[in-house]
């Protein structure tokens, strides 16, 4: 029982990112029509907004040490951040040690700076041409935004430590009543999923109860008709496109203490947020979640030892072979909808 | 000539000759000179030229014909090259064997994985192809690591049964080799201040290559290939006239499979040793970068992209800054300065980025590939020699890139 459910816990962890990241796949799909491969370049892009805005609070400059000097007698020097300056000693430190958390607001407008530039500039030119344009001009995109963040940052991940209150785990099996050490949780781990399930829900209530959500809804159903009731409904899209990007790069941002980020790490997601996307249902919100969290907590149950040894590798395969029987035995995936890209 | 028309024996005439005469036009720079890195000529660089021509045509057979993308083809020339070690491991080293066995293993490979993805159609039939060629790649790296090798990759050794071959001599890993004639033996001619190189696996890959464009050529002209561009342009139209496409477009999907089988082949003659990263998706991208560069659709443009590719990846990478100052140094030290950090991020280490960024720009632009482009700059000069008014300008438009 404890091990079920510690691989349920595990799995929630991989299955957030899958989650969010499909998410905004769907939302761009289900929109606009366009399939993004891009999308894992938007999330690697998010998780550089968090090395980026830490690196610019530890900005330092050297300060004399007052009253102590080096064998040479110069002063000694000592490195002091610039945050220190601003923010005096103590808030500065929080400040720097709480770098993670705080680069979602500066996050969250580069992204949807980033995403409505992307719309405006490329995505929008691409609406009428086939499925496999699209995909091949965002492929070229992504690696386009991948070697420009490599060129910036190098090829290697770049450690980028959570508040230094969330470090370390917590016995979660105590909690309900198991032996202690049995169920052993990152900190870290579940402010993730907790993150991810308030993001999600916040962008479901977007789209459900205000009227710029039900506008798009209603665009997302029939575009055409919304477009003669004298709505701009592509300006709406455009926004959905921004919002889809943010999403992505929110869920990159607060990636980066479970995974170092380098600048192959949206190529990894990409492939495997497809898959999720396609599980779930080309277009369907709810769908994506659920296929994201799904697969994710099949993946953590397929990499168990028990598993393995009756089945060798199946940990790498899960997701493939699933996706492969859904598509071929309930073709709309598990919630599409009917007439939502069937070709 | 072998049942083609005078144009596309015209074709494959300049291909042969591009094929032999490879080692001098790839050669242009004395070997001494500054200029000599972007020298192309090596054996190893020329095999992967050809050897890559004939995965995209091979590509280019399904994709340019059906408009069916495949993100998973690299699988095949994974299981093509891990199909050719094993023989070389336990018949013989001769190529001819190990290669068929690659063409046939990859062929059978293509048709359990085309009999299903087949089924739809789109970006599923992406996500399919790519899902299986992932699948390929992890098994390939975990559990079947005692037919694969694993991580270190499939490598010969001293004690490989190899039934049909004398027991190796002297204690050395004997080398792929035809009847006798070994892949690696190479003939240098100095020439001046040139030297070129004639090596005999390129010739025979290269030989490989033209057969297996002369294929393709064929293919696109027969019936068959009328029927895959139906399944291009129209399929539901194709459907009501009572035709079911799911059987050509199979045979195409086994055909390019078994072209990317024959590359993956190749691969392994020339350096035998077959490693799952070959299996692995970006190799897949790469096929489809290099066939969208060229030309998709056309019948060269997959032949020059897979080049285009090459040549960036081995001889553009190798330029570094310091390169970039000797050339600029004409200019006055703090525009050198400025001139090189514009260029530098787009060469050397970035030349993914200009790969990127082109292949974005070939997308948009020119969705016919290098082929299209080539043919509207011939058509802008044709139109200001002739001074027609454009007739064959327009009677270019009308026959689109073949």
């Amino acid at each position: 029982m404890d091990a079920i459910i510690l691989q349920i816990l595990n799995g929630l962890d991989k299955g957030s990112a899958y989650a969010l990241i499909a998410l905004g796949l769907t939302l761009i799909f289900g929109t606009l029509g366009v399939v993004n491969f891009a999308h894992g370049a938007l999330f690697m892009i998010g998780a550089f907004c968090a090395v980026t805005l830490s690196r610019l609070l530890s900005l330092s400059h050297q300060v004399a040490v007052p009253g102590e000097v080096d064998f040479l007698g110069n002063p000694k020097m000592r490195e002091v951040p610039y945050a220190y300056d601003i923010f005096g000693e103590n808030l500065g430190a929080t400040i720097i040690d709480w770098a993670v958390p705080l680069s979602i607001l500066f996050a969250i407008p580069v992204m949807i700076g980033i995403g409505v530039i992307m719309e405006r500039g490329l995505i929008k030119h691409f609406y009428k041409r086939p499925h496999a344009d699209q995909i091949l001009v965002t492929f070229g995109l992504a690696i386009v935004l991948q070697e420009i963040i490599k060129f910036y940052y190098g090829a290697n991940p770049i450690p980028t430590p959570a508040p230094s209150a969330f470090v370390g785990s917590f016995d979660f099996g105590a909690l309900i009543g198991f032996d202690p050490g049995t169920i052993i949780y990152p900190y870290w781990r579940l402010v993730y999923f907790a993150f991810a399930v308030v993001i999600i829900g916040a962008v479901f209530a977007f789209l459900q109860f205000t009227t710029f959500g039900m506008v798009v809804r209603a665009g997302m159903a029939d575009r055409e008709t919304v477009g003669l009731l004298g709505i701009n409904i592509d300006k709406r899209f455009t926004i959905m496109f921004g919002l889809a990007a943010a999403v992505a790069g929110l869920a990159g941002v607060m990636y980066t203490p479970i995974n170092s980020p380098n600048y192959h790490m949206g190529m990894d997601f990409l492939v495997l947020s497809f898959v999720v996307v396609v599980v779930g249902g080309m277009g369907s919100l709810p769908g994506a979640v659920l296929a994201g969290f799904l697969l994710g907590i099949l993946e953590s149950f397929a990499s168990m030892r028990e598993v393995i040894a009756i089945v060798p590798g199946i940990n790498q395969v899960v997701i493939y072979l699933v996706a492969i029987i859904i598509l071929l035995t309930r073709p709309r995936g598990l919630m599409g909808r009917k007439g939502v890209m069937e070709d | 000539m072998f049942g083609l028309n005078r144009k596309d024996a015209t074709l494959l005439a300049i291909v042969a000759a591009l094929i032999v005469f490879a080692p001098f036009i790839l050669n242009p720079f004395p070997a001494e000179s500054g200029w000599a890195q972007f020298n192309a000529g090596y054996p190893d660089l020329m095999q992967r030229f050809v050897i890559f021509g004939i995965f995209a045509i091979g590509f280019n057979i399904l994709f340019g014909l059906t408009g069916y993308l495949s993100f998973g083809h690299a699988a095949f020339l994974g299981v093509g090259s891990y199909a050719a070690v094993w023989m070389f491991k336990l018949l013989s080293m001769n190529v001819i064997p190990a290669i068929i066995l690659a063409v046939i293993t990859a062929g059978l490979f293509a048709l359990v994985i085309g009999y299903v993805s087949l089924r739809r159609s789109g970006i599923y039939f992406s996500i399919l192809t790519l899902a299986f060629a992932q699948m390929s790649f992890a098994l390939a790296y975990s559990v079947l690591t005692p037919i694969t090798g694993g991580e270190t990759g499939l490598q010969l050794a001293l004690d490989d049964p190899r039934i049909l071959d004398a027991a190796a001599a002297g204690g050395n890993i004997p080398v792929p080799s035809l009847f006798g004639m070994e892949m690696r033996d190479s003939v240098d001619l100095t020439f001046g201040a040139w030297v070129f190189t004639f090596n005999f696996g390129y010739y025979f890959c290269g030989l490989v290559m033209l057969i297996a464009f002369y294929l393709s050529i064929r293919i696109f002209r027969s019936p068959f290939g009328m029927m895959l561009r139906a399944v291009k342009s129209n399929q539901q139209r194709l459907n009501y006239t009572g035709l079911n496409p799911r059987p050509y477009t199979l045979a195409a999907f086994v055909i390019s499979g078994m072209y990317a089988g024959l590359a993956g082949g190749l691969m392994a003659s020339m350096d035998p040793l077959a490693g799952a990263e070959r299996m692995f998706w970006t190799a897949s991208g790469e096929v489809v970068l290099m066939t969208i560069l060229g030309g998709v659709g056309t019948l060269i443009g997959p032949v020059l992209g897979a080049g285009m590719i090459k040549y960036m990846e081995n001889i553009i990478s190798k330029i570094n800054s310091d390169i970039l100052h000797t050339w600029f140094a004409f200019l006055p030290d703090g525009l050198e300065d400025v001139v090189v950090g514009l260029i530098y991020p787009f060469i050397g280490k970035g030349w993914h980025l200009t790969l990127g960024i082109v292949f974005m720009l070939v997308v948009i632009f020119l969705p016919g590939g290098l082929v299209q482009g080539g043919q509207k700059i011939a058509a802008v000069f044709r139109r200001r020699s002739a001074n027609a008014g454009g007739a064959e300008a327009e009677a270019a438009k009308q026959n689109p890139a073949e």
